[in-house]
């Protein structure tokens, strides 16, 4: 089939503001549109940035906006976004974050939220000889929030992101749901405390675009809610 | 720009996090430099576990693990090597489960551990549960759990930038040139130890489970310094990824019971491992796999692959400890493993060959034993060689585990004693006139072409059975590559995240492990393990025990020298003794002694 991709471009050394172009591709219903934009880049338009580096959904390069939704090119199949031959697809990148180059966007932000959040493991005491015993069920509440790849898709689609960028945002919580749900860590409190800022739960008005938007299929608005209840009733 | 480190880890996966982690606890100032955001690294594309004889589930001892995983790499694997990491990955384990690592639970409290293939109880009788496993994505959250202490203990990072030289004069290590992808500025890390941990060179080949970003960048710069690249043969053909994509699934789901099925519905591996069956090491599933194809009795459209059948199994099996490949298979084949037999094909996976090192991670300059002072490599990229010609599966990430560890140790000491070596003024010449030349380059070659050629070549010819004749095919099919790839010519000029120069680069990193491959294995003229050779079908430990060492022939461009170093075996009184040949009338000397293979 043939298809034709609308790309939203941007190289601020060269242009002034964000341009469409358009490309046509042929292509197979089954191949990834992160396959579509390689081919548009090895064979048509070496100039097109973009991130990619798994191809399978699990490294978290290749988020972008695909027919105005948040996705990884790597894990939307064209026969999920395109019906027909020469149907067309809009790239753009993921909102809210500064482009560097067409989808390439400043990821520093984003990953200074997920820093905030003291996103690691803090021991009560000293560790026992072997393993920290937990029963099955304890470790299935971290099974959600230990899923996330940081892809951004769900931080990237979030209103109340775009309009104020001091929210941490939902994958941020996400990672801090990880760790206040482990039987196991011992800075619950602390971590309630930095959900309780002015930065962080309190900031979610439950839009589920995160939900809606997560390519791992996190039901990230029901962790934050949570989270919010851990924070409403000081206990995980 | 120039900046300075005691310690400096290029790459940010399993072993070089661990790494980092560990030359921070040496009192010394410690920088990793990646080419992705560590969190992208394909460490995190690990599926099926962590082996390490707990014993959570059945007896288990770390001497079993240790034979099995000489066994596994056919005895090519250094039998020292296999000890330390068998003793070693056990504590291991217990240190990432005290990171807040969050394994899948026995309803015990501990950790759960699953069968994988190759790993037996009692020297190889029957298969034991030694995978300790957080669901489908143990790598995934191995690279997390690593990556949040990182920034715990605040280790320096510098993402998105490619190293295009190692510095090395008169034998020491000074550091490392590399390219900022945002801006195209070059800049010069001055180092008294260098740790190379950046992973493999899967894209090589046409169908892999690799990261299109694993391109053998650092084994390349290393083989263009004359320095060798050991066991650049043995490449392992994971036997099952999604059919035509190459997208692992995890030899957990035959460990969770899941059976390989051809065209007819026949269990096949009954036939050729009767007693591991679907659980045989890698290399003999992969063969037994191609074998059913080429006889014709392979299902699809071009009938190229087999199936893997889990439909037997409950859903929240399926649903609960294989979320992952349940969620691969809708997405990309949309077939439910629930209810629908899923297509596989043997896609290249791992490289058992790669930079040589000592046991504490020091690189080898030569066959003999000579160091390059103040470098150190770990993981895939490194060749130790714990996984001698084939890999046993779980026993990557151990090794990232393990041998990152010890490189960061060993390199944190010695940098905290040395002296900062001397940097050259013109340190970064070499990489400056390597990107001039691609920029100024007027040829009507596109590297895309090249790739693809490049890799569909590698796969008939260099593939899972090979003959002489092919591989002396490729020899000339990749002399001709590289002389064309000379005329590659770059659109894109700009500094800001061009990427198009990167993957010039790459490719030409590519084309030197290519060759560095193609020679080793032409060379040896045996089978063993992963390196199958139709025209020489036996293994031949009179003449072959022993490590190729390939090094860049600069007299005569395109060639490769060859030299050869014993394997390490465990002799009596547990004293290890190097090896280069042997018959079965010395058995009795050793406690692992090659003997035939079988499953």
């Amino acid at each position: 089939m043939q298809i034709n991709v609308k790309i939203l471009r941007f190289d601020p050394d060269k242009d002034k503001k964000q341009h469409w172009e358009t490309y046509a591709v042929e292509c197979q219903p089954s191949d990834r549109v992160l396959d579509v934009l390689n081919h548009i880049k090895w064979y048509i338009d070496p100039t097109l940035g973009f991130r990619r580096s798994c191809a399978h959904g699990i490294c978290g390069s290749d988020a972008m906006l695909i027919n105005g939704r948040n996705r990884l090119a790597c894990k939307t199949l064209i026969r999920n976004v395109v019906t027909g031959n020469a149907g067309t697809i809009t790239v753009e990148p993921i909102r809210g974050l500064k482009v560097e180059k067409d989808m390439v966007v400043d990821m520093e932000p984003f990953f200074d939220a997920y820093r905030s959040i003291m996103p690691y493991f803090i021991a009560d005491g000293a560790p026992p000889a072997a393993e920290y015993l937990q029963s099955e069920h304890d470790a299935e509440r971290m099974a959600h929030s230990s899923n996330c790849i940081l892809c951004a898709c769900c931080t990237t689609s979030c209103p109340i992101f775009w309009v104020n960028g001091s929210y941490i945002g939902p994958a941020a919580i996400v990672q801090a749901h990880r760790f206040i749900f482990d039987t196991r860590d011992g800075a619950t409190q602390q971590r309630l405390n930095l959900m309780n800022q002015n930065t962080g739960v309190w900031r979610c008005r439950t839009a589920y675009n995160c939900t809606e938007a997560c390519p791992r299929d996190i039901p990230i608005t029901e962790l934050i809610e949570e989270v919010k209840r851990a924070v409403m009733y000081q206990q995980a | 720009m120039q900046h300075r480190y005691d310690v400096l880890v290029v790459g940010a996966g399993g072993a070089g996090l661990m790494a980092a982690l560990y030359a921070a606890k040496g009192d010394v100032s410690v920088a990793c430099i990646s080419k992705l955001y560590p969190t992208r690294s394909h460490t995190g594309a690990a599926q099926g576990g962590i082996g390490a004889a707990l014993g959570n589930v059945a007896e288990d001892h770390w001497e079993w693990h240790m034979y099995d995983t000489i066994k596994g790499g056919d005895y090519l694997t250094d039998q020292d090597a296999a000890e330390i990491f068998a003793k070693d990955i056990i504590e291991a384990v217990y240190e990432l489960e005290h990171m807040g690592l969050p394994f899948s639970r026995l309803p015990n409290g501990k950790i759960a551990q699953r069968k994988f293939g190759g790993h037996t109880r009692e020297f190889g009788k029957a298969a034991v549960e030694r995978s300790c496993y957080a669901k489908d994505r143990t790598g995934h959250m191995i690279l997390q759990t690593l990556y949040q202490q990182n920034v715990k203990e605040g280790t320096t990072f510098f993402n998105e930038f490619h190293v295009l030289d190692l510095i090395i004069e008169g034998g020491r290590c000074a550091g490392v040139v590399a390219y900022e992808l945002a801006t195209g500025e070059i800049h010069t890390f001055h180092a008294k130890a260098v740790i190379l941990a950046a992973g493999g060179y899967g894209r090589i080949f046409k169908i892999t489970s690799n990261a299109l970003t694993l391109t053998g960048d650092l084994m390349s710069i290393y083989y263009r310094k004359g320095l060798p690249l050991e066991d650049m043969e043995f490449y392992q053909f994971h036997p099952t990824g999604l059919t035509k994509l190459g997208i692992l699934v995890t030899e957990g789901i035959r460990g969770e019971g899941g059976i390989l099925r051809n065209a007819s519905g026949e269990r096949f591996m009954e036939r050729y491992a009767p007693s591991l069956k679907d659980l045989a090491p890698r290399d003999i599933v992969s063969r037994s796999i191609y074998t059913e194809i080429r006889e014709g009795r392979g299902v699809g459209p071009d009938k190229d692959a087999v199936n893997i059948d889990l439909t037997h199994l409950p859903r929240e099996v399926i649903e609960g400890k294989l979320s992952e490949i349940t969620d691969l298979s809708r997405t990309y084949l949309g077939l439910d493993p629930v209810k629908d037999l899923v297509p596989i094909q043997p896609t290249a996976h791992y490289a058992m060959g790669g930079i040589p090192t000592t046991l504490d991670g020091e690189c080898l300059a030569d066959e003999h034993g000579s160091v390059v002072e103040g470098l150190y490599a770990a993981g895939e990229q490194a060749c130790v060689s714990l996984h001698g010609a084939n890999r046993l599966g779980t026993n990557s990430l151990g090794d990232l585990i393990v041998f990152g560890r010890r490189a960061g140790v060993k390199a944190a000491k010695y940098a905290h004693d040395a002296d900062m070596p001397d940097m050259p003024a013109d340190a970064e010449r070499q990489a400056v006139a390597m990107l001039d030349s691609l920029k100024a380059a007027s040829g009507s070659e596109n590297a895309a072409k090249i790739r693809r050629e490049l890799q569909e070549s590698m796969m008939n010819n260099v593939g899972i059975f090979r003959n002489g004749a092919d591989m002396q095919k490729q020899v000339d099919i990749l002399r001709d590559l590289k002389a064309r790839y000379h005329h590659v010519s770059i659109q894109d000029l700009g500094h800001r995240h061009n990427s198009e120069l990167i993957e010039a680069l790459e490719l030409g990193f590519m084309l030197d492990c290519a060759e560095a491959m193609t020679h080793s294995a032409l060379n040896r003229t045996e089978s063993r393990g992963a390196h199958d050779r139709e025209d020489f079908h036996e293994r031949d430990d009179v003449n072959w025990l022993k490590h190729t060492f390939a090094y860049k022939d600069f007299d005569n461009l395109g060639h490769v020298k060859l030299a050869y170093k014993p394997v390490m075996v465990q002799g009596e009184a547990g004293k290890y003794v190097a090896l280069s040949s042997y018959t079965p009338d010395e058995a009795g000397r050793f406690k692992f002694p090659p003997k035939p293979r079988t499953f």
